[in-house]
C-alpha cells in the first residue's frame, strides 16, 4: 500500500518506509557500528515508560487485599488475573460492558466521520481553487490553536438549548471536526495525489465524486488513517466532553466510568466497595489494550502519515 | 481538442472545490465558531439573584482578570509549561537523534515502547502514577520503607506540581519524539553526504543539519505543548481524589472554569474564565509563532 503514495521525486514530506533503504542505505549500519552504552541508556528510558504499564499489568494480578499487602512490581502468591476480569465485567450488572462499547461506538464513528471529512475537505483545500478557499482555510488553521477544553464548556451550554446533553450525539459531534486533521490531509493530498492523474481521470470522463472515492482516497491512505488513528486516540481517551456532556451511567465511556470507580475505591475502604480498587486497576488494563493493539498493527501508516503534518508548516 | 476538454473540466472544478470543503466547513461552524461566538456573549451577562440574567458589558472581565483563583490557576500551568515542556520536549528530541542515528540495537522496540504511552488515556495514566505515587502501597513508597529511607511524597503540596509533570510527560515524550523522527527520516541523505565531506562528525551534523531541519517539527510540538500545558484538566481532577488538600477545585484555570460552570452554577463566569484561556493560549501561541519566525529572518 505505501509503494503507492510515493510522492514524485523532488518532494521530501511524504517519507515511505520502502523508499528508505534506497535513499539511506549509507545510513543502515553495519553491526558494528552499532553503539552498546547508547543502546543502554536508551534502554533504561524504555524501562521509565514500561514501569507504570508493567505495574498495571501485575496489580491486575490481585486482589484489592493483595494490592495492600505485597509488593506492588511483583505478583502476590495468589494470582487471580481471570476473576478480576470476571468481576469488572460483572459488577454493577455489567456497566463496564457498556462502558467498552460506547467507547467503541464514539470512538469509531467519530474517527471515521472526522477523517472522511477531513480527508475531503484537506483534498478540496489542496487540489480547487475557488472563491474563499484561503480564508477558509486560514479559518480553520487558526483554530488549530483554540484549546477543544475552552470550547468544551459553551459547547456544553449550546447543547443543553439543543437538547443534546446526555445524548451520544454530545460526544460524537464536536469530535467530527479535526482542524489538524484537515492540515495534515491538506498537507499530505498536496503531494499524495498528483495533479496528472486527475486530469486524467478527468479526461477519461469520470466525475469528480468518483475520482475522489476510487482514486484519491486510495492515494490518501496512510494519511487517513493517521487522521483516524490520532482521532481514535482521542476520542477514547477523551475524559472532560463526557465528564460535562452525560450523567447517565449507562452512556458512559471508560475514562469517566474508571474514574467514578476511581472515586468510589477512594471513599469507601470498606464494606461493598472494598474491592473497587482491584476493579479499576483490572478496568484500566482492559481499557487501554485495544488502542495498544490498533497502533501496533497500523504503525507504518501513522508514521509516514505524520511525517507529511511534522515537516511542513 | 485539448482546449476544448480542458474548458469545461475547469469550470467542474471550480464548482466541485467547495463541494468538498462544505462538509466540514458548516460543522466547523456549528461546532467551534458558534460556540466560541456564545461564549463570549455570555460573557457579557451577569445572573442576579433579583431581576434575572443582565447585560453587564464587561464586568465579568474585570472581575476575572482580578480573581486570585484564576490568577493563581493561570501562573500555576504557566508555571508548569516552563518546566515540564522544554523537559519533555528535550528528551523526546535526544531520544528521536538516537533513534535516527542508526546506532541503536533494537530500535524498533525501543521506539514503540516509549510511543505506548501516548495510546493510554491520561485518566488511566493519571490512576496508575496516583497509585504507584500512593505513600501506602505505592511501589516507591514500599522500596525506600525495605531500605529504611524516608518515605517520597509525591502526592504533597511541594511536590505536587513535579508528580503531575511527570505524568504528562510520560504521556507525551513518545509521541514528541514521533513527530521529531519523522520529520528527521525525511531528510535527504545528501545534505549528510556533503556535511561529512566537509569533515563533519555525528554530532556537528546533528547540530547544524538535522537541528535546523527539524525547527518546523519542534514548533508544531511546542504548539502542541502550549495548548495541552494551558488546558491541564484531567490529570489535575483525578489526583484530586487522591490527594484532595492539595489540589483546589481552582489548581488549574480549566479546573476552575470547570467547577464555576458545574459546581458553582456560575455560567456567565465559566463562559468568561474559558473565553479568556482560550484567548492567553492563542497569544501565547501567536507570540512564539512570531519568535521562531523572527529569528529565522533576522
Amino acid at each position: 500500500m505505501t509503494t503507492t503514495t510515493a510522492p514524485p521525486p523532488g518532494t521530501t514530506s511524504t517519507p515511505v518506509k520502502g523508499r528508505k533503504p534506497a535513499t539511506r542505505g549509507r545510513r543502515a549500519p553495519s553491526s558494528g557500528r552499532r553503539s552498546t552504552p547508547l543502546t543502554i541508556a536508551m534502554l533504561a528510558a524504555l524501562a521509565y515508560f514500561l514501569l507504570p504499564l508493567f505495574w498495571l499489568l501485575i496489580a491486575s494480578t490481585k486482589s484489592t487485599q493483595d494490592l495492600f499487602n505485597s509488593f506492588g512490581l511483583w505478583f502476590s502468591d495468589a494470582p487471580q488475573l481471570l476473576a478480576n476480569v470476571k468481576a469488572t465485567f460483572t459488577q454493577d450488572d455489567g456497566v463496564f460492558v457498556h462502558w467498552l462499547l460506547n467507547t467503541v461506538m464514539y470512538a469509531v464513528v467519530s474517527s471515521v466521520g472526522a477523517a472522511l471529512l477531513a480527508a475531503a475537505a484537506g483534498y478540496g483545500f489542496a487540489k480547487f481553487r475557488f472563491r474563499g478557499d484561503r480564508l477558509g482555510f486560514n479559518l480553520v488553521l487558526g483554530a488549530v490553536m483554540v484549546p477543544t477544553t475552552a470550547l468544551a464548556i459553551p459547547t456544553y451550554l449550546l447543547f443543553a438549548e439543543a437538547g443534546l446533553v446526555n445524548t451520544p450525539w454530545a460526544i460524537i459531534l464536536p469530535s467530527l471536526v479535526n482542524p489538524f486533521g484537515l492540515y495534515l490531509m491538506r498537507v499530505y493530498a498536496q503531494d499524495a495525489v498528483p495533479d496528472s492523474i486527475l486530469e486524467a481521470a478527468r479526461i477519461d470522463g469520470a466525475g469528480e465524486a468518483r475520482i475522489f472515492f476510487t482514486i484519491a482516497l486510495r492515494l490518501l491512505a496512510p494519511g487517513l488513517v493517521t487522521v483516524l488513528l490520532f482521532t481514535l486516540v482521542a476520542t477514547w481517551n477523551n475524559y472532560f466532553l463526557p465528564l460535562i456532556m452525560l450523567n447517565d451511567p449507562d452512556l458512559y465511556p471508560i475514562t469517566v466510568g474508571l474514574s467514578s470507580w476511581a472515586a468510589q475505591a477512594q471513599n469507601g475502604g470498606a464494606g461493598s466497595s472494598s474491592d473497587m480498587l482491584a476493579l479499576v486497576v483490572t478496568g484500566s488494563l482492559i481499557s487501554i489494550l485495544p488502542l495498544v493493539v490498533a497502533f501496533l498493527l497500523l504503525q507504518r501508516y501513522w508514521q509516514s502519515g505524520l511525517a507529511a503534518g511534522g515537516v511542513k508548516q | 481538442m485539448a482546449a476544448t476538454t480542458a474548458a469545461p473540466a475547469k469550470g467542474k472544478r471550480r464548482a466541485a472545490g467547495p463541494l468538498f470543503v462544505a462538509p466540514f466547513m458548516v460543522l466547523f461552524l456549528l461546532l467551534f465558531l458558534a460556540p466560541l461566538g456564545y461564549a463570549a456573549y455570555l460573557s457579557l451577562f451577569q445572573e442576579r439573584l433579583i431581576g434575572g440574567t443582565a447585560f453587564v458589558g464587561l464586568d465579568n472581565y474585570v472581575k476575572a482578570v482580578q480573581d486570585p483563583q484564576l490568577i493563581h490557576g493561570v501562573g500555576r500551568v504557566a508555571l508548569f509549561f516552563v518546566i515540564q515542556v522544554p523537559v519533555m520536549l528535550l528528551l523526546a528530541l535526544l531520544f528521536a537523534l538516537a533513534l535516527d542515528s542508526g546506532l541503536l540495537r533494537l530500535a524498533r522496540v525501543i521506539r514503540l515502547g516509549i510511543f505506548v504511552p501516548y495510546a493510554v488515556p491520561s485518566v488511566v495514566a493519571a490512576l496508575m502514577w496516583g497509585y504507584l505515587y500512593g505513600p501506602d502501597f505505592g511501589p516507591f513508597a514500599q522500596l525506600s520503607r525495605d531500605l529504611d529511607l524516608p518515605v517520597p511524597r509525591f502526592l504533597s503540596e511541594g511536590w505536587m506540581l513535579g508528580s503531575l509533570a511527570n505524568i504528562v510527560t510520560w504521556e507525551f515524550v513518545g509521541y514528541n519524539m514521533i513527530i521529531l523522527y519523522a520529520a528527521l527520516r525525511t531528510i535527504p541523505t545528501e545534505l549528510y553526504e556533503a556535511a561529512a565531506m566537509d569533515g563533519a562528525g555525528a554530532w556537528r551534523i546533528a547540530w547544524s543539519v538535522k537541528l535546523p531541519a527539524l525547527k518546523p517539527a519542534l514548533m508544531l510540538t511546542l504548539l502542541f505543548s502550549v495548548i495541552g500545558s494551558f488546558q491541564l484538566f484531567n490529570e489535575p481532577n483525578l489526583l484530586m481524589k487522591v490527594a484532595p488538600d492539595v489540589i483546589s477545585s481552582s489548581y488549574t484555570a480549566n479546573l476552575y472554569a470547570y467547577s464555576l460552570a458545574f459546581t458553582g452554577q456560575q455560567v456567565n463566569y465559566a463562559a468568561t474564565v474559558s473565553f479568556l484561556l482560550g484567548l492567553v493560549i492563542v497569544i501565547a501561541s501567536y507570540a512564539i509563532l512570531l519568535t521562531a519566525n523572527r529569528r529565522r529572518t533576522p
